[in-house]
């Protein structure tokens, strides 16, 4: 069974839709990529399943629909988003941001939380160093680890990332996507979004394509990959026409 | 002037710069985490007041009926919000905070009140009774507002005390009261007679702010709160429910203001209209700091208390005049420094 | 001259058949007074609609102002027997510098800053009042002379019904022409977004004052007319508690609409007239009873009819404007030659704490080119635009535009020097029609005061801002939506409205933010060929896009921006073929 099915979506900005059909499932322990030009609707994908934006159709967690429900009860379900933006909390310290992620499990005690943080230093060994400075002063590679070491305290069956390298410099992007297949290890599910379509069918098991809000292409990454229609996409016709 | 009249005044200055200063702490928490830029605060500190006064002569407080009745409407309210979402453990949840909660507290005064429980039960029950009623208010008056602009919550905040005031006439009558101090005990310090309650203002608020600072600083509760005013998309994204958040900064106000009415109604009459005045010496020393650091606040709210003392000493018709217009140089110092004037709220 | 249409006739016969009320027979004196007092404070009202309903800010302080206005008139009748009209533009004078002290030092700052000085202010003008021995304390002054007209004492409700009445229809007049105005433009267009009119030349500061020195001048007036029809004068109708009440009404009524300021100063002033006579039965005793249904009114209509009652009872439509083709063109910039060098970018450089979104780039545009900058998202490209526009402040490096330094400079001051641009997010007044948006973007190109506007003497002037909007809307070709609401049309054509705006203000340069974003694939063939035209007729442009198909068969020359550097410069097909801009887009394998 799915650990994300979500059937029929569409969401409208003011009444022009911004997404619409969008019919996508994600199994317990798989990492799936929505891959499309800028534009087409993926991060307004993940914010109406992470329940920020208000959206039509079903989508079920772990076999339950969502409905109307809170972002903070869908972490609670075993949810988390790391956005965009990232959104940390830019005057407290690294390590307050790390312990907020464990927010959802503020009743289990000390204990708990710390070893919780001791394993998001092991895998990002640098949040470490940073512990005290203020997550406002890192550079974009460290936000971005700071960003998913976040959501990680919170110990989700499903991860979703939205464009981890978004403005990163490529040994950066390296680093991000080795981390993402050592998550695969500890039986997280991923759905990644990514402008870097390459290095995202490359770690993923299988692929959406969306453009102007709907799936247009489907189907396990590899074959995906060597699809030509793709590079079309991001360069658009001009190339293979010229 | 001589010292020992100099000495007094920065002495009253001070004893009331406290109570602004934890005025000033709420309106800036409550503005960090909800941009409520909260001008009814001064009613809690006049209710708060006017109970504590009602039940140190043993009478019983006609708040417990307001009390209830924003518990009611606040009941109702959120239902009718969350009409489609709520149901099960977060309908019992509800029912307890709005319903149960001050039946509880109306039932203790019912019984307590006429037997003149001792000061400090009669402190406890004066700020139970008033605390609650402003996370009622956030639910009844802001939480429906959502993502509204912080003028349209400015606007909310001043009909809110608008209203207030009116109900205050309805619970507490015209007449201004005054409860007896904590207590007689009289300290000399050299030229100085610091009277009883004054140490217990200055302590009581020592103690405020450094719990204040234990809770935001090492709890992961207080840090959640200190998140939402951060960053509040991101509080959302690691699971705290923003609007609980609001309730939480209401209910500091609330206890805040209440505490506030309790320390200071030994010292003057309170009347039910009289918080508002209160208050807004608080919101000039929050605006003075920048509404945004606590700190600043602080330190700006000892400088109104002791300008007030030192202007009701030499004009005392216009020490309004000079406290409030205080604040046109601190706003103009600030709009200086702030450059071209292009911000987007 | 514009004819006014019938749309905005019908209010003025509205007031004008009301002036006939008083004189019905039979017609109780009590209700003429209560009129009186609904005129007085409907011109307050429509003060706040300016500042409130169309400025987007807010005063607790027009009661306070209104006694500025009314203990001036008070003190130079009563005690130096100047007459009554003399008062009037002594008391204007005098609230009209007590608002612009208040206003200058709060404007600059967030939006909520103005209502807080305006709260702190008006009780410390309260307690002055009542305390100052000059204006009789908390007594007040009394005996105050009343109107006189060609030697006629105004003493009867009737007499002071006309006048008052007639004070309405003046300031409604006024303000509907200060709002057709160039100046009533900058005030409307803040409604779009403070960055928005700076980038068009509006200096936001001072348009934010004047609405309020005109809402002050407002309340300024209803003072001279109450204190006039009083003939006593004391400091409790000036109070924080009478301030909330003018701004209930405009609220109620709908901040955004004249007529509403009159709808809801009826409304408040007869139901505060009953709740006066019957709360105190219903609770047994005096006192301000009804301000619990005022703060309750106030909470319900905020939150269930946030816009007031106005616009359940009238919809939003423009009126048609008149177009006077044939009006004198608005001078025109000389262009520079085609081929010399326009814009210097020289080691642009961009910090955000430890995050460097713009890394020291380098590029120059020359004049009659299109030059795209590109990259993939994030790689910096809109902080780029946004440091050139004067947005944002660079960390370091220069940008020179025509030779003269542009560095750090705000965004009015970039328009001024004939650079315009057009927003990602589209940035157009929902309240306004294209036509009246488009014609924001000729704000620098006009002169007229906003004096000048309020007494219709800037319509010679007007008309040709007007007839230039309309040219530059017919030249992208959507001459016949001029008269549409501006957001009623879809995001393709609002994004050309956009352009025509910016073409408004006769741009040398012409800066593009994402304009393909969201455009279906034949409106964006539509906008390739507009732009094309644009660059033949003589404009530079700069677009900054993510979109290569777009891009690539419209520029002359392409940029490519990666995670905060520059990756490439040169022609589109040399970009294309380049490996590293293909890795850009599509990602690396390693």
């Amino acid at each position: 069974m799915s650990l994300l099915e979500i059937t029929d979506l569409a969401v409208a900005y003011g009444g022009i839709p911004a997404i619409e059909g969008v019919s996508l499932s994600v199994a317990a322990g798989q990492i799936v990529t929505v891959i499309g030009p800028n534009g087409a609707g993926k991060s307004t994908l993940l914010n109406a399943i992470m329940g920020i934006l208000p959206a039509s159709g079903t989508i079920a967690f772990d076999g339950a629909a969502l409905g109307t429900s809170d972002v903070s009860e869908r972490v609670q379900a075993g949810m988390s988003l790391v956005p965009e933006k990232r959104e940390l909390f830019a005057s407290m310290s690294v390590e307050d941001n790390l312990r907020l992620g464990f927010y959802r499990f503020r009743g289990q005690g000390r204990a708990a939380m710390e070893a919780a943080l001791a394993e998001i230093y092991d895998l990002f060994p640098r949040l470490k160093e940073r512990r005290a400075q203020d997550a406002g002063t890192l550079s974009g590679g460290e936000r971005q680890m700071l960003a998913m070491g976040r959501a990680l305290m919170a110990k989700p069956r499903l991860l979703m990332l939205d464009e981890p390298s978004l403005g990163l410099a490529p040994r950066i992007v390296r680093d991000i996507f080795h981390t993402i297949t050592a998550l695969r290890r500890t039986g997280v599910a991923i759905l990644l979004i990514e402008q870097n379509a390459r290095a995202a069918l490359q770690v993923a098991d299988h692929a959406f394509v969306l453009e102007t809000g709907r799936v247009t292409l489907t189907g396990d990454s590899a074959t995906l990959a060597a699809d030509p229609r793709i590079v079309e996409m991001y360069l658009g016709q001009a190339r293979s026409a010229g | 002037m001589d010292l020992s009249i100099f000495l007094i005044l920065v002495q009253d200055g001070v004893v009331n710069g406290a109570i602004y200063a934890l005025l000033a702490l709420s309106l800036v928490l409550v503005f960090a985490v909800t941009r409520v830029i909260l001008v009814a605060q001064g009613e809690f500190v006049a209710f708060g007041g006017l109970t504590y006064a009602a039940l140190a002569t043993g009478q019983t407080p006609g708040a417990i009926w307001l009390l209830g009745g924003l518990g009611l409407a606040a009941f109702a309210g959120g239902l009718w919000q969350e009409r489609r979402r709520m149901r099960g453990g977060a309908l019992l949840r509800h029912a307890l905070f709005t319903l149960a909660l001050p039946a509880a507290i109306i039932a203790a005064t019912l019984v307590l009140a006429p037997r003149r429980a001792g000061i400090v039960v009669e402190v406890l029950l004066a700020v139970a009774i008033v605390t609650p009623m402003a996370p009622y208010l956030y639910r009844i008056a802001f939480q429906p507002l959502g993502n509204a602009s912080v003028l349209t919550l400015l606007i909310t905040a001043v009909a809110l005390h608008l209203a207030l005031t009116g109900l205050g006439l309805v619970f507490f009558g015209p007449e201004g009261f005054r409860a007896p101090p904590f207590s007689d005990a009289m300290i000399l310090a050299g030229p100085l007679m610091i009277p009883g309650q004054a140490i217990w203002i200055l302590g009581l608020t020592l103690a405020l702010m450094l719990g204040l600072y234990a809770f935001f600083e090492k709890t992961l509760t207080g840090k959640a709160l200190r998140a939402t005013a951060v960053n509040r998309l991101g509080a959302r994204l690691v699971g705290i429910p923003t609007a609980q958040a609001g309730v939480l900064a209401f209910g500091l106000a609330g206890f805040i203001g209440a505490l506030s009415g309790v320390l200071i109604v030994p010292l003057t009459t309170v009347y039910y209209d009289g918080g508002f005045m209160i208050g807004l010496r608080g919101f000039t020393a929050a605006i003075i700091g920048g509404l945004g650091s606590y700190p600043g606040a602080v330190l700006a709210a000892l400088l109104v208390g002791v300008a007030e003392s030192f202007s009701s000493f030499w004009a005392s018709a216009f020490k309004e005049v000079i406290v409030f217009t205080a604040i046109i140089p601190v706003l103009l110092w600030r709009s200086l420094r702030h450059g071209n004037g292009e911000d987007e709220e | 001259m514009t004819r006014p249409g019938l749309a905005k006739l019908w209010p003025l016969a509205c007031i004008a058949l009301a002036g006939l009320v008083p004189w019905i027979p039979g017609m109780p004196a009590f209700w003429v007074t209560l009129l009186n007092y609904t005129g007085i404070a409907a011109i307050v009202a429509i003060g706040l609609v300016v500042l409130t309903g169309i400025g987007g800010m807010t005063s607790f302080g027009q009661a306070t102002l209104l006694g500025l206005g009314a203990y001036t008139t008070a003190i130079m009748s009563k005690y130096y027997d100047l007459s009554p009209w003399l008062g009037l533009p002594a008391g204007l004078l005098v609230t009209a510098a007590g608002a612009t002290l208040i206003g200058a030092v709060t404007v600059r700052l967030s939006g909520h800053y103005l209502a807080l000085g305006t709260i702190a202010w008006s009780v410390g003008l309260y307690y002055t009042f009542a305390n100052l021995d000059l204006v009789g304390r908390n007594d007040g002054i009394s005996g105050i002379p009343p109107l006189e007209v060609a030697g006629y004492r105004l003493l009867d409700a009737r007499m002071s019904f006309t006048v008052i009445w007639l004070g309405v229809l003046l300031a409604a007049l006024a303000t509907m022409n200060l709002l057709d105005s160039r100046a009533g433009r900058a005030i409307r267009a803040l409604k779009g977004g403070a960055v928005a009119a700076a980038s068009f030349g509006v200096d936001t500061a001072r348009t934010r004052l004047l609405a309020f020195v005109y809402s002050a001048v407002l309340a300024g007036f209803a003072g001279w007319l109450y204190v006039h029809m009083q003939r006593s004068v004391n400091p409790t109708p000036f109070g924080f508690y009478q301030s909330i009440q003018y701004l209930l009404m405009a609220v109620i009524g709908g901040a955004a609409h004249i007529p509403g300021a009159l709808l809801g100063a009826a409304l408040v002033t007869l139901v505060n007239d009953r709740l006066q006579d019957i709360l105190p039965k219903l609770f047994g005793a005096r006192g301000n009873y009804e301000s619990i249904v005022f703060g309750m009114l106030l909470i319900a209509v905020l939150q269930w009819a946030p816009d007031g009652l106005w616009p359940l009872i009238a919809r939003f439509r423009p009126r048609r404007r008149a177009i006077q083709a044939d009006a004198p063109r608005l001078a025109a910039q000389t262009m520079p030659e085609r081929g010399s060098t326009l814009l210097e970018v020289v080691r642009l450089r961009r910090n955000f704490g430890g995050l460097v979104a713009v890394n020291d780039i380098d590029f120059t545009l020359k004049a009659g080119e299109i030059l795209g900058l590109i990259g993939p998202n994030g790689a910096g490209k809109s902080t780029t635009f946004n440091l050139i526009t004067g947005v944002d402040t660079p960390s370091g490096g220069i940008v020179r535009f025509r030779g003269g330094d542009l560095t750090g400079r705000p965004a009015r001051h970039v328009a001024a020097q004939g650079i315009a641009r057009t927003f990602q997010h589209v940035k157009l007044v929902p309240t306004m029609s294209v036509i009246e948006n488009v014609a924001i973007g000729a704000h620098l190109r006009g002169h007229a005061s906003p004096l000048a506007g309020l007494l219709r003497l800037d319509r010679a002037e007007d008309a040709r801002l007007y007839a230039e909007a309309a040219r530059q809307l017919a030249r992208v070709g959507l001459a016949d939506a001029a008269d549409r609401p501006a957001t009623s049309l879809a995001l393709g054509q609002q994004r050309i409205v956009e352009i025509a705006r910016a073409l408004c203000l006769d741009p040398v340069l012409l800066l593009l933010d994402e304009p393909a974003a969201g455009l279906r694939h034949n409106e964006k063939a539509e906008l390739s060929t507009l732009l094309r035209r644009l660059r033949d007729e003589g404009v530079t442009i700069l677009l900054v896009e993510h979109d290569m198909e777009f891009v690539m068969g419209l520029v002359d020359r392409l940029v490519v921006m990666d995670f905060g550097t520059k990756l490439a410069d040169g022609p589109p097909d040399a970009v294309r073929a380049d490996p590293r801009v293909i890795e850009a887009y599509l990602g690396s394998v390693e």
